[in-house]
Formats: C-alpha cells, structure tokens, sequence
C-alpha cells in the first residue's frame, strides 16, 4: 500500500472529526469527535513508523519502535484526558440539567 | 487486488462510514456504538501494518475502557434522541460542513503530489510491532516517560474525583 492511501484516510476520519465539533453542539459527541481526530493521527502515525521502516530499518532498526511508543504515550493521554473531561460534562450536566455547550458562554462574562 | 488490499479497503470503509454515522445519529448511545466499530476498523487497520501490541492496546484502552466510560455518563444522564440540544441556527450547521470539507479539500490538493507519497509502507510483516520490541525500546529508552504518565494518571484521577464531587453547600 502506498502511503498516500494512509494520509487520504486519516485525513477523511480526522475532517469528520473537526466537521462533528463544528456542527454538533451536545457535549459529548463533541468529546467523541476529538477522540475520532485523535485517533485519525495515532493512525498514520503508525503508518508512517512503517513506512519508515521499510525505507530505513536496515541503519535504524529502533526507530519504527519509537514511533509506536510514542502512540502509545498518546493512548496514555487520551485516556487520562477522557476521565477528566467526562467529570467537567457530568459537572456540567448537574449545573444546568443539559449538555448543551452554548451554555458554556455565560463563562464569557 | 489481494487479500491485503481488500481488507484495507474494507476497513478504511467501515472506519469512514462509522465515523460519518457518529456525527450524523442523533441519539448519543446510537453515536458511542458507531465510534466503536470505527475504533475496531482502526484496530484492524494496526493489524494489517503488523502492529499488534497497539492493535490489542487499541481495543482494550479505547473500546474497552473509554468507551464504556461514554456509554455510562451517556445513560447516567438518560440522553437520548429528544434530549439533544437544537442547532437552532442553521447557517452554522453549514458553515461547519463547508469549513470542514474545505480544510480536507485544501490538504488533499497540498499532499496529492506530494514526494514520498508513493513510498510503499510494509504491510503484514516486520516485526517491530510486536510487543518484545515495542517493550524493550519502552523499557530502555522511554522508562522515564512511562513512569511519568504514572503521575499523569494519579493526578488525573484525583482531579476527575475532585471536579465531580458534590458542592458543598455552605451553611450561610
């Protein structure tokens, strides 16, 4: 598979992504969307790690390993992020008896 | 057209559809289920490129775990199709679409010539993905950082725990 596919498919999941934060407004498939452009990136991440290591493997053979660590340390982050987010939502939720984000902009004054 | 190529195609469809589904369902639960066969798709994408330790990481983590959490605060709250806040302007409904799928058109026109693009990435073999290898690089090299993200997650947890615990309500 050429590289291309891999960026042309990331891209597609990662601008439904943005489009889902632009035109939704409950709360939580906003966080949903982010997660999908999270994972869009982890994706040709990993692609590129083997692309990389076929062209490269031979001098560099740890180097597609990094690139999968560093997915790795992005999962690890994701996932403390969720928890955090859903408690600010579910905070959120308690205040206002509703998800929906435009309450949010009495934050403004 | 092989084995590999059919089932990259297959999944590249099946992530694209469930992707769209999340942001069209109206009904959040029907959202999570869909982002969940999407993070499947993408599990079997790392597969097919040999990744398997972030294949499995993938499921456990994303569709295990977080995406069960959604699906508790979503029942928790009791959402559903009629509790969804209206986009009352319809306008921004499209300008979200427009800015969207103009910032794909743009990255596709800016990478569609780009050099490398035809560079062929290794497929179901290569075994840097493997969890020996990914593990001792992880182990060796990358040790401080993992015992970092030790304390990322103690502090996150406290902070999950202390942003949603109850007010106390201050006896005046």
């Amino acid at each position: 598979m050429p590289i291309n596919y891999y960026i042309f498919l990331s891209l597609a999941l990662f601008c439904i992504g943005i489009i889902g934060v632009l035109t939704r407004r409950n709360a939580i498939i906003i966080f949903m969307c982010v997660e999908l452009m999270l994972n869009a990136a982890n994706l040709l991440l990993v692609a590129f790690s083997k692309m990389h290591h076929l062209a490269l493997g031979v001098n560099f053979p740890t180097l597609a390993s990094e690139a999968q660590v560093f997915v790795f340390f992005i999962m690890v982050v994701a996932a403390a992020e969720v928890s955090v987010g859903l408690a600010i939502i579910v905070m959120l939720y308690r205040n206002t008896h509703s998800v929906d984000v435009n309450f949010l902009n009495r934050l403004k004054n | 057209m092989g084995i590999t190529a059919i089932l990259f195609w297959f999944l590249s469809a099946l992530a694209i559809v469930g992707a769209l589904m999340v942001v069209v369902s109206k009904n959040p639960v029907y959202s999570i289920l869909y982002l969940i066969i999407t993070f499947f798709a993408i599990s079997g994408h790392y597969v097919l490129l040999n990744a398997q330790f972030l294949a499995i990481v993938n499921i456990i983590v994303y569709a295990g775990a977080i995406m069960v959490l959604f699906l508790f605060v979503v029942m928790l709250m009791n959402l559903n199709a009629e509790t969804e806040p209206p986009q009352k302007k319809r306008y921004l409904f499209f300008a979200g679409v427009i800015a969207g799928c103009s910032l794909m058109l743009v990255l596709v026109a800016a990478l569609k010539s780009s050099a490398a693009g035809n560079q062929l990435v290794q497929m179901k073999d290569g075994d840097v993905g493997l969890i020996s290898n990914l593990g001792r690089v992880l182990f060796t090299q990358y040790v401080f950082p993992f015992e970092i993200s030790s304390v990322l997650f103690l502090s996150a947890m406290i902070g999950a725990v202390i942003i949603s615990k109850k007010e106390h309500v201050h006896p005046e």
